[in-house]
């Protein structure tokens, strides 16, 4: 029965199993550790802010360790970025120069360039000379816009 | 420290001297490693064998290694893991570059005070379960170092220590058959069990 959906049916059966398997069983396994702990903290919300109810909540069962195949304890160093072990200091929300996108607008002309000219190349005996003209047309094309963003001072970093 | 707060070098030493101090107060006893746990044979389900079983293969082939290497004994650490003694024959593929996918610390080498935040952190940060091996002698007590004023007698001192390869610098040889250590231990622990 699987054969009828050929090699991409098996792949695709292949992928999402091991997406499922990778991303949702580590999630589900760590359930009741994830729960006991927002339970606790519900728990020790409910103490700060309204003593009075506690008395009503029946405390949590503890969990079997077997239920905790996955661990789940995150504390606030453990939650915080990774640095080399070093503290962390400012956010890495920062505003990078905008000079950054001129350059990577540039780099994007030449790269697609650089691809159009690989099938050219691949086939360059065939093509002959009606191909090398239409490429030095588009190359002259994607010069000419260099040259502007050259005039511009795009390059010059000031 | 306060974000945007403009330090002079003088207050910063200051300030991290402070906390390294604190830091040399607190850990003046080693972490204590019982390991009588791992004489004592469990009562035995067969189910509950089995899911252990497979629990603690699947735990144990595939230890991933955090880098913490501050000193010579990394050097060891890399012949280890390059072609010739190949630790990927265990499972062992990466040295991972971030603690969120390590589950193993080797500890190669020399620890100051100055230092040890930082490898305290990052065990801190790795995922659970995790484990340490202490490689060479100054990780297990300090070595030659260990009448310094500026080295940590023992990584002990600041992290749990599961497994010691003693050496200056053990051979390959000898942090393989560490890690065959670690294997045994690891294949002890047990989730029906208490709290190790």
């Amino acid at each position: 029965m699987l054969a009828d959906y050929g090699y991409i049916g098996l792949l695709l059966i292949v992928a999402i199993f091991f997406a499922v398997t990778t991303l949702l069983l580590p999630f589900s396994l760590s359930l009741p550790a994830r729960l006991a702990l927002y339970f606790r903290r519900f728990t020790r919300y409910l103490e700060n802010h309204y003593p009075f109810l506690v008395r009503f909540i029946p405390p949590l069962p503890k969990f079997p360790k077997f239920m905790q195949v996955v661990s789940y304890n995150p504390t606030p160093v453990k939650s915080s970025t990774f640095e080399c072990g070093m503290e962390t200091i400012g956010t890495a929300w920062v505003r990078f120069n905008f000079r950054y996108y001129f350059y990577a607008l540039v780099f994007i002309a030449l790269d697609i360039l650089v691809v159009f000219l690989y099938p050219w190349a691949v086939h360059l005996r065939e093509l002959g000379f009606f191909g090398l003209f239409a490429v030095l047309v588009f190359i002259g094309i994607v010069i000419i816009g260099y040259i502007y963003a050259w005039k511009k001072k795009v390059l010059e970093w000031k | 420290m306060e974000v945007g707060e403009v330090y002079s070098s003088r207050q910063l030493d200051k300030d991290e001297g402070k906390q390294i101090n604190e830091l040399i107060a607190r850990s003046q006893k080693p972490i204590p490693d019982p390991d009588e746990w791992l004489d004592e044979e469990i009562k035995r389900n067969i189910l509950l064998t089995t899911v252990d079983a497979i629990l603690d293969w699947g735990r144990r082939a595939s230890l991933w290694p955090a880098v913490a290497f501050p000193a010579c004994c990394a050097f060891e650490f890399i012949a280890t893991e390059a072609s010739r003694f190949d630790l990927s024959r265990f499972g062992m593929e990466f040295i991972r570059a971030s603690p969120r996918q390590a589950d193993l610390m080797i500890t190669a080498g020399t620890l100051t005070w100055k230092m040890a935040p930082q490898i305290k952190r990052i065990y801190d940060q790795m995922a659970e379960p995790k484990w340490v091996i202490a490689m060479g002698a100054c990780a297990i007590s300090g070595g030659i170092f260990r009448s310094s004023y500026s080295v940590v007698p023992g990584y002990n001192r600041i992290i749990p220590v599961d497994v010691y390869v003693p050496g200056c610098p053990p051979r390959p040889e000898a942090l393989i058959y560490g890690i065959r250590m670690l294997y045994q231990k690891i294949d002890k622990t047990s989730l029906f069990g208490e709290d190790k």
